[in-house]
């Protein structure tokens, strides 16, 4: 069967893991990381097992114990939550696996949904375990079942990074056929190989080393790698995934003759690396991000003594920040090379363009909550906060610090802890709360930090795409299940104030804020108010408002609370609302003159 | 004065629920569906919350989904201020296609930013390019619902395309939600006779 679909890249990665046989799929959600599980659990019919796991560790955890079996194993996550995983990573490396197991870790250089643009074929190089690197939507579908076989050839997992790009690009994908691979699981007992004391460490360690030339081997024979060389010419360009496809159209354009050498996978392929210095004397390295490759090129020029000149982020021709493209890729060979580059002259817009950054959608009730407590702690107080959707409360005042993945509590102990004087309001998420930001509150509570916590449980999370945790009692895949009671959780963790309030009922909330404020110990405060959006999809309609024009001074107080839905006329001079409005009623508690009214019918 | 490696570079800009993936999706799922190789770069997460966005399709390309700067034949611009944001990755020789309906971000709504005219935005994108610009939003109003104004705006983009016009038709249809069909029908038509 041959058949072309049109698909995100996501999408197809997805595709892979069912042609690959993959058994149990589980993972965190994270931009641009998240349509694969979502895919893999909106399929109708399944012979796999899929899950949304509470944090990356877990889902890798989980993913290893899968692999342990037998049967073939998936865990997805964005680079970031590799580091939260990275404590299993390591010793996994030295464990290995007996069924395939493959590690997706999407990474997102530019940072386009992101705290930070690490590399996560650093982790490769450090854990020793083989990455591969797509260049193209198609070949990350190819790349899947690929590296199934691989992982069980050597008894290792295998990282597969695809970037931004890759995860949230489109193309035709020709499919493959699915596998009728079938691994029972069974779980062998091994104690040197699963139990990892000292004693069984020490010789996993030698024998994880001692692989690394078969995987070296088997990668540099692979389809990932493909040297061409050009006999015309005495110059060279490598580039590494994504970079290669720019670098082609990069050399195309410039009509370019130079050997090419295009790297998926890694350790890199040190054979056609050496061939190619044969045949060159200056070679370009393209590569996004880290100098990986280029670094490795350096030390196997050295070993065999060749001349050869290596360019590449050293001498500044590659950057090493944000992400790569054509152009970027046009000037670095134009640089390097001594080629003239005709560069397109962009003219400065002489309009001046408003900035258009994402902001909490109209009636969202982080803006509620963020109001409240924004009145109750004043300006001067410190708001720590996390990573989601509310993350954008930064335009209201209330999202002093963003560390990490469940960092809020935690940081908002630290800064108790170091004697600062102003009140202490941090924020967290539902789905972040369960993510790592239970351990945080155990803390505050075990080392008596005087701060608020507020748990936003808008009943999803809605940042990523609105996956299901474990407060909304579903599954990945929509099966009903234990919902988590969060103020029990939070005196499980033996918080003793924890109150739970509709952030729409503005009075109520700003109460709760109060009685909080004033509470000696760690105080928890859970604002619960779907999110809209999920909340509009289900079916909710609420009466939206308008202003009574008449009432309306024009003061600017509803406009200040930055909702996407409330307008000022400047003719007029006064507010205006539009129909984006959700009626959630924010802006009608904060007008002092009673202006903003339902649309009566 | 499209690049090499591409046969038709389309950039397609706007607010993030405008509707840009939708648009997209209906090209490029049409040039595969004439046999080409299509490559699509999109914006999901942060940006979707009202957020600019901005997507790229190149029909007839197997390399990369970026557009080159100043490779585009086209640029599609759901919003004004957006047209102008995304200017750069126009060709001198490209056209621009733009609805005149604004969406204020917040930072104008809450008077920290100005938004400048939609008719000095016009008239500085005719400095340099060919504009065909109209308020797609209410003829998508006219036509049964705002929501398929990125339709109309996919209608007028048809005349330019390196794709036949039944089969992007048909695409709409298929991709729509069933309800809406006809609405989006019509809406495809008025905006393709925007065209001459
Ligand atoms: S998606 Fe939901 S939680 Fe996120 S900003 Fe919109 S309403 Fe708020
Ligand atoms: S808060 Fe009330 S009076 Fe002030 S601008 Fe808004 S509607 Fe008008």
């Amino acid at each position: 069967m041959s058949t072309r679909e049109y698909m995100l890249g996501n999408v197809a990665i997805a595709r892979g893991i069912v042609e690959g046989g993959g058994k149990v799929i589980s993972g965190y959600p994270g931009t641009p990381s998240s349509e694969i599980v979502d895919t893999l659990s909106a399929m109708k019919e399944r012979d796999f097992y899929v899950e949304w796991s509470v944090n990356e560790k877990v889902a890798m955890e989980v993913a290893a114990g899968a692999a342990m079996t037998g049967v073939r194993s998936v865990v997805t996550m964005k680079h970031v939550g590799l580091n939260v995983a990275a404590d299993p990573l390591m010793t996994l490396a030295y464990m290995g696996v007996k069924g395939g197991m493959i590690i997706i870790v999407a990474d997102d250089p530019a940072c386009h949904s992101s705290q930070n643009e690490q590399d996560t074929r650093k982790y490769s190089e450090f854990s020793l375990m083989p990455c591969l690197d797509p260049s193209t939507p198609q070949e990350a579908k190819d790349m899947i079942p690929y590296a199934f076989e691989l992982s069980e050839k050597f008894e290792i997992p295998v990282i597969f990074r695809p970037t931004t790009r890759i995860s949230h690009g489109k193309s035709e994908i020709e499919l493959g056929a699915i596998t009728d691979h079938k691994a029972e699981a069974k779980f062998e007992k091994d104690t040197s190989r699963w139990v990892m004391v000292p004693a069984n460490a020490v010789i996993r360690h030698p024998h994880l080393l001692g692989i690394q030339e078969g995987i070296m081997e088997e990668l540099e024979n692979s389809p990932w790698n493909e040297l061409t060389i050009n006999e015309n010419s005495k110059i060279g360009v490598i580039a590494s995934g994504l970079a290669s496809v720019y670098a082609k159209e990069a050399m195309e354009n410039l009509g370019l003759e130079a050997s090419f050498l295009k790297i998926g996978a890694y350790p890199v392929p040190e054979g056609l690396i050496k061939k190619m210095y044969e045949q060159c004397d200056t070679v370009l390295v393209i590569e996004e991000l880290e100098p990986i490759v280029e670094d490795r090129c350096k030390v196997i020029a050295k070993d065999i003594e060749s001349p050869v000149k290596i360019l590449g982020k050293t001498g500044g021709y590659v950057p090493r920040i944000s992400e790569l493209n054509t152009d970027k890729c046009t000037k670095a060979i134009g640089d390097a090379f001594g080629i003239e580059v005709d560069v397109p002259e962009i003219a400065e817009p002489e309009l001046e363009l408003p900035p258009r950054p994402p902001a909490l959608c109209a009636g969202c009730s982080h803006r509620a909550t963020y109001h409240a407590m924004l009145k109750v702690f004043g300006k001067r107080a410190v708001f720590p906060s996390d990573i989601g959707c509310y993350t954008l409360g930064v335009q209201n005042g209330t999202v002093d610090t963003t560390l990490c993945m469940g960092g809020s509590i935690t940081v908002a102990s630290g800064i108790y802890d170091a004697g600062e004087k102003q009140p202490i309001c941090c924020s967290i998420g539902d789905s972040t709360f369960f993510h790592t930001g239970i351990n945080g509150l155990l803390n505050a509570v075990y080392n008596k930090s005087n701060i608020t916590i507020t748990i936003l449980d808008n009943r999803i999370t809605a940042m990523t795409g609105h996956q299901p945790n474990p407060g909304m009692g579903l599954t990945s895949t929509g099966e009903p299940t234990k919902e988590i009671d969060m103020e029990l959780l939070c005196r499980g963790l033996g918080a003793e104030f924890v109150e739970t309030v509709d952030p729409y009922d503005v009075k109520a909330t700003e109460e709760v804020f109060k009685r909080a404020k004033d509470f000696e110990g760690p105080a928890v405060v859970i604002t619960r108010q779907a999110c809209v959006i999920h909340a509009r999809r289900a079916g909710v309609r609420r009466i939206p408002f308008q202003v009574d024009t008449e009432k309306c001074i024009g003061c600017r107080m509803c406009v200040n609370l930055g909702c996407p839905a409330i307008e000022f006329d400047k003719e007029t001079k006064k507010a205006h609302i539009n129909a984006m409005c959700t009626g959630c009623g924010l802006c009608s508690a904060t007008c002092k003159f009673d202006a903003i009214v339902e649309v009566q019918k | 004065m499209s690049s090499k490696a591409s046969e038709f570079d389309l950039v397609i800009s706007g607010v993030g629920g405008q509707g840009t993936i939708l648009a997209s999706d209906i090209i490029g799922r049409s040039a595969v569906l004439e046999g080409k190789g299509v490559r699509a770069a999109e914006t999901h997460g942060m940006a979707q919350r009202g957020g600019s966005v901005v997507n790229h399709v190149r029909i007839g390309c197997e390399l990369g989904s970026m557009i080159p700067l100043k490779g585009a034949d086209c640029l599609l611009a759901l919003e004004p201020v957006e047209a102008l944001r995304y200017i750069e990755f126009l060709a001198d020789d490209g056209v621009i296609i733009m609805n005149t309906e604004s969406v204020y971000p917040v930072t104008v709504t809450t008077g920290k930013a100005p938004y400048p005219s939609v008719d000095s935005i016009v008239e500085k994108l005719k400095e340099t390019h060919r504009v065909i610009a109209f308020n797609a939003t209410e003829m998508a109003a006219k036509a049964g619902s705002r929501q398929a104004m990125n339709v109309v705006l996919v209608g007028a983009v048809s005349n330019f395309l390196p794709v036949k016009t039944e089969t992007l038709l048909e695409r709409v249809k298929e991709m729509v939600p069933p309800k809406t069909i006809d609405t989006n029908v019509k809406a495809f038509e008025t905006g393709r006779s925007m065209v001459e």
